[in-house]
C-alpha cells in the first residue's frame, strides 16, 4: 500500500544518480509530467550507444509485438467455407526491424540528448521563409491556377490528353475550398466541426432535388421556355444552395455553440451521421443509398456544352470537344474558391473576424469583454457551412450524381485533416495542405514501380493506403508540428509594427 | 409482453458491450480530460485479435472446448489490446499533454483513422465471419407459439460482463492504482507533488480502459460472429453517448448509460423503425448534451478561468 516516494520524473529526464537537473525545453510549464520530447529511455552518461541499441531493440521487438496479431495471421475466405489463416512471419520481422534500425539512427544523431532545443519564440524556419515569400506567393499561386488547364494542354499536346490533369485540378480546388471553408470555422473561431461534409451534402442535395424536380422545370417552362430550367438550374441554386447550408449550420449550430470544444466536435460528427442516414433512409425524397442522377449538367451562363447550333462551340466559332465543359468546371471552382479566400481574408479585417480570432484565442476573455459569443460562433459556424453548400452544389453539377456515400465521415476527416496540416488559420498553408495530401494521394495510384517484383510484387495496390496516411499524417502533425506546417500567424490587428507570432506563443482551444 | 421481455433480453446484453466500452471513454476522460476518439477503434481491433485467436486455436491447434477456447480468447485479446492502446497512448497522447486542447483530440481522430485503415489493410475489406460458437438456448416462456428465449452467449456476455465490473469497481475503490487513478482525476499536479507516478498511472487508465473494450470485443464477435473493419465507429459513438448519458467521468453512469442505449437501441428497432436506430441513438447524444451535459450521474462542470 506504500507508493514510492518518487516524484514523478518526466520521460527523458535522467535516471535516478545522476543529477537531477531537468531540462524542460522552455514554452512547456515546467514540472508538468509528460510533456518531455520523445526519446523515452534516458541515456547514461558515456555509453549513449548502448542505451540506443537497447532502445533500438525493445522498440523493434514491441513493434513485432504489435503488429504480430493482424500483421502475422491474415484470416483469409477461402470461397464460401470458414475462414483460414495465413501467416506472414516475414513481413513482421521486416517492419520490426526497420522500426529498430530507424530508432537507432533517430536515437544517435536527432534525439540525441544535449542537441539545442529551440527556444520556441522565434518563427520557425520553414515559417520565415514562407512569411518572407508571402507577397510572392499568392499572386504566383493564383496566376498558376489560371495558366494550369492551359500549361495541362499544352504539355499533354491536345484537348482530350489533358482531362487526367484538368480533371485533377478540378478535384484538388474543390478540397482547397472545402478547406478554405472548414478553415473559418476550425482555424479562425476554432470551433472544431466534425460534421462539415453534412453541408457539403446538404448544398449537394439541394441542388440535385431542385435541377431534378418535374414541378420546377414545368413552371419555368411554362413563363421562360422550354430548357430554361436545365440551362440555368446551376446558376439559380447555386446561392440557395449556400444560403440553405448557412441555414442548416443555425440551425444545427443554435443549440450546440455554448458546448465545450470536445463536446461540439462530438455532436457535429453526430450531426454529419444524422443528414447522412436520413439521406438514406428518407427514400421517398432522396432515393435512398441509389442516389440522384440525371443531373443537368453545368452551362456557360445559358449556353449549354453540346454539339448542337446552339451549343457553345458553335455559338463562339470552336470545333465541339467535350473538354469545354471540363475546362470550364475548372474555372468555376477556381472563382468560387477564390471568392472564399476573398471573403475570408476581408471578414478578418471586420469586427466580426476580430471576434472570431478573439474567440479562438480566450473565450472567456472575449466573454469578459463584452463579446457575444454565441452569435459569433454562429456567424463563422453559417459562414463556413454556405461555402460548404456552394462546393457540394459545384460537387453535384461535376459530377452529375449524388448518393449518401460521398458524405460519410471519412470525407470530414480528409477536409479537417487538410485544415490542420496547413496550420489551422493560414490560407496560403490550407491551401498547400490541400494540393499536397489530394494530389499527393492521387500521385500514389501512379506508383507503378512500386509493383516491381522485387519491392512488393503486381498484387501491391499503393492507393489502399491512402487514408492509412491521412491518418498517420494527422497524428505525425499534431506530435510534431502542432500548428500544421505553417506554424507562426501573422496578426490581423497590430500595434505600430506588424511582427509574425510563433506558435508557441498563442494559446488557444478553451472554447 | 413476450415482445418486451425478449427485446429487454436482447438490449441488455448489447448494453452490457457499450457499457463495456464506455468505461474506457469516461476513464480517460476523467483522468485527462480528453475524447479519446480511437477508442472505438481500439474495441474492433480487439475483436480481430479474438477472431485471429479463436481460428488460430480452433483450426491449427484443434480445440474443442468452447469455455477453453473464449477464455484463451479474452485473456489474449485483453493482452493484446492493451499493448496496443498503451503504444497509442505513449506515441500519439503523451506528447501533446500541455498542447492546446483540441490537439488531443485531432490526434485521436487520426488514430482512429490509421486503426481502421491498417485493419482494412492487413486483413482486407470483407466481412469476417466465424461459425456460431454457442448455440444452445433457454425457453424462458412460450406463449402462442412465440418463444422468448435467453441465449447461452447472452448468458454469458451478462455474468463475464458482471464479473468484470465487479472486479474493476474493486481496482477502482480499494487498490494503490485505483486510488492513484482517483487522486490524478482530481488533480494532476498535486497527485504528481504527493508522489503518485501520473505517467504510470495514465498509461495504466489506457490499459484497463483497452482491456475492457476488449472484452467488449470479443462478446461482440461472439454475440454477432462477424466483424468488418469499420465496425469500430459506430459503436464507439454509441459507447460515448452511453458515457455521456450516465455523466462522464463516473464510473457507475457509463454502466448506466451503457444498459440504457442498449436498451433504447433495441427498442426502437423493435417498435418503431430499424432504419433509424442509429439515428436514435446519435439523437440521444445531441440532447443529452444540450439538455443535460453532466450526465445523469456525473458532476456538473465548474469553468475556471
Amino acid at each position: 500500500m506504500v507508493h514510492p516516494p518518487v516524484a514523478d520524473i518526466p520521460p527523458g529526464s535522467l535516471p535516478s544518480g545522476s543529477l537531477p537537473q531537468v531540462d524542460v525545453p522552455s514554452g512547456v510549464p515546467n514540472g508538468l509530467p509528460g510533456a518531455a520530447p520523445p526519446p523515452p529511455v534516458a541515456p547514461h552518461r558515456g555509453s549513449v550507444i548502448g542505451s540506443a541499441v537497447t532502445d533500438a531493440i525493445v522498440s523493434g521487438l514491441l513493434t513485432g509485438l504489435l503488429l504480430l496479431p493482424l500483421v502475422g495471421f491474415r484470416a483469409t475466405e477461402s470461397g464460401s467455407g470458414p475462414l483460414g489463416l495465413t501467416y506472414r512471419f516475414g513481413l513482421v520481422a521486416v517492419f520490426a526491424a526497420i522500426v529498430a534500425v530507424l530508432r537507432l539512427v533517430l536515437n544517435l544523431t536527432v534525439w540525441r540528448r544535449g542537441r539545442k532545443v529551440k527556444t520556441g519564440t522565434e518563427p520557425s524556419a520553414f515559417a520565415a521563409l514562407v512569411q518572407k515569400a508571402a507577397p510572392a506567393l499568392r499572386p504566383a499561386f493564383f496566376s498558376f491556377a489560371i495558366a494550369y488547364p492551359f500549361l495541362a494542354i499544352l504539355l499533354s499536346g491536345g484537348l482530350s490528353p489533358s482531362r487526367y490533369w484538368v480533371d485533377l485540378g478540378i478535384y484538388v480546388l474543390t478540397y482547397v475550398m472545402l478547406g478554405w471553408g472548414l478553415n473559418i470555422v476550425v482555424g479562425l473561431a476554432g470551433l472544431l466541426d466534425l460534421g462539415y461534409v453534412a453541408f457539403y451534402a446538404v448544398g449537394a442535395y439541394t441542388f440535385a432535388l431542385l435541377s431534378t424536380s418535374v414541378p420546377l422545370n414545368e413552371f419555368f417552362a411554362g413563363h421562360l421556355g422550354e430548357g430554361f430550367w436545365t440551362a440555368w438550374s446551376f446558376w439559380l441554386c447555386l446561392p440557395v444552395s449556400g444560403i440553405l447550408a448557412a441555414f442548416w449550420g443555425v440551425i444545427l449550430g443554435f443549440p450546440v455553440l455554448r458546448l465545450r470544444g470536445d463536446y461540439l466536435a462530438i455532436v457535429t460528427l453526430a450531426f454529419g451521421e444524422i443528414i447522412r442516414l436520413v439521406l438514406i433512409n428518407w427514400v421517398s425524397l432522396t432515393n435512398g443509398g441509389a442516389g440522384i442522377s440525371s443531373i443537368p449538367p453545368i452551362s456557360f451562363f445559358g449556353v449549354p456544352f453540346n454539339s448542337s447550333d446552339d451549343g457553345f462551340a458553335a455559338r463562339y466559332g470552336l470545333d465541339f470537344d467535350s473538354m469545354h465543359r471540363i475546362i470550364f468546371l475548372y474555372f468555376v471552382i477556381l472563382g468560387l474558391a477564390v471568392l472564399t479566400a476573398l471573403v475570408t481574408i476581408r471578414l478578418r479585417q471586420m469586427p466580426v473576424g476580430r471576434a472570431w480570432e478573439a474567440l479562438r484565442e480566450d473565450e472567456i476573455a472575449c466573454r469578459s469583454l463584452g463579446i457575444n459569443t454565441t452569435l459569433t460562433k454562429l456567424t463563422a459556424f453559417a459562414t463556413g457551412a454556405m461555402f460548404g453548400g456552394f462546393a457540394g452544389a459545384f460537387f453535384a453539377v461535376r459530377v452529375r450524381f449524388v448518393s449518401p456515400e460521398s458524405f460519410t465521415f471519412m470525407e470530414s476527416a480528409v477536409i479537417l485533416a487538410i485544415v490542420v496540416l496547413g496550420g489551422m488559420g493560414s490560407q496560403m498553408g490550407v491551401a498547400g495542405a490541400a494540393i499536397l495530401l489530394i494530389g499527393g494521394m492521387e500521385m500514389l495510384r501512379n506508383l507503378s514501380f512500386l509493383k516491381a517484383d522485387f519491392l512488393f510484387g503486381p498484387d501491391f495496390d499503393p492507393s489502399l493506403y491512402r487514408m492509412l496516411i491521412f491518418g498517420f499524417a494527422m497524428v505525425a502533425v499534431m506530435v510534431w508540428r502542432p500548428r500544421g506546417l505553417v506554424s507562426s500567424r501573422l496578426p490581423t490587428v497590430f500595434l505600430k509594427e506588424r511582427k509574425a507570432v510563433s506558435a508557441s506563443l498563442v494559446k488557444e482551444g478553451h472554447g | 409482453m413476450e415482445v418486451f421481455l425478449q427485446q429487454l433480453i436482447n438490449g441488455l446484453t448489447l448494453g452490457s458491450i457499450y457499457g463495456l466500452i464506455a468505461i474506457g471513454y469516461t476513464m480517460v476522460f476523467g483522468i485527462i480530460g480528453m475524447v479519446n476518439f480511437a477508442h472505438g477503434d481500439v474495441f474492433m481491433v480487439s475483436a480481430f485479435i479474438g477472431l485471429i485467436c479463436v481460428l488460430l486455436l480452433t483450426t491449427v491447434l484443434g480445440m474443442s472446448s468452447i469455455f477453453l477456447i473464449l477464455a484463451i480468447t479474452l485473456l489474449v485479446a485483453m493482452v493484446f489490446t492493451g499493448l496496443v492502446s498503451w503504444t497509442i497512448e505513449r506515441v500519439a497522447y503523451r506528447p501533446l499533454r500541455g498542447s492546446f486542447r483540441l490537439a488531443p483530440m485531432i490526434s485521436a481522430i487520426g488514430m482512429s483513422i490509421l486503426l481502421s485503415n491498417f485493419v482494412q489493410v492487413a486483413q482486407g475489406p470483407r466481412n469476417k465471419p466465424l461459425p456460431p460458437m454457442v448455440t444452445d438456448v433457454i425457453v424462458v416462456m412460450e406463449r402462442d407459439g412465440y418463444e422468448v428465449t435467453l441465449a447461452y452467449k447472452q448468458i454469458i456476455i451478462m455474468v463475464v460482463t458482471a464479473a468484470l465490473l465487479a472486479g474493476f469497481w474493486w481496482l477502482v475503490q480499494k487498490t494503490p492504482l485505483g486510488r492513484a487513478q482517483r487522486a490524478c482525476e482530481q488533480d494532476r499536479k498535486m497527485a504528481a507533488l504527493l508522489g503518485v507516478n501520473v505517467d504510470r498511472t495514465i498509461s495504466l487508465t489506457f490499459v484497463i480502459g483497452a482491456a475492457l473494450a476488449a472484452v467488449a470485443g470479443v462478446m461482440y464477435l461472439m454475440y454477432y460472429g462477424v466483424v468488418n473493419f469499420a465496425d469500430g465507429f459506430v459503436p464507439g459513438v454509441k459507447a460515448f453517448t452511453a458515457a455521456v448519458l450516465g455523466g462522464i467521468g463516473s464510473l457507475p453512469g457509463a454502466v448506466l448509460g451503457g444498459l440504457l442505449i442498449g436498451l433504447i437501441e433495441t427498442f426502437w428497432s423493435a417498435y418503431f423503425s430499424i432504419e433509424y436506430k442509429d439515428v436514435a441513438a446519435f439523437s440521444i447524444l445531441v440532447v443529452t448534451l444540450i439538455f443535460l451535459p453532466q450526465g445523469l450521474l456525473g458532476r456538473p462542470e465548474v469553468e475556471k478561468v
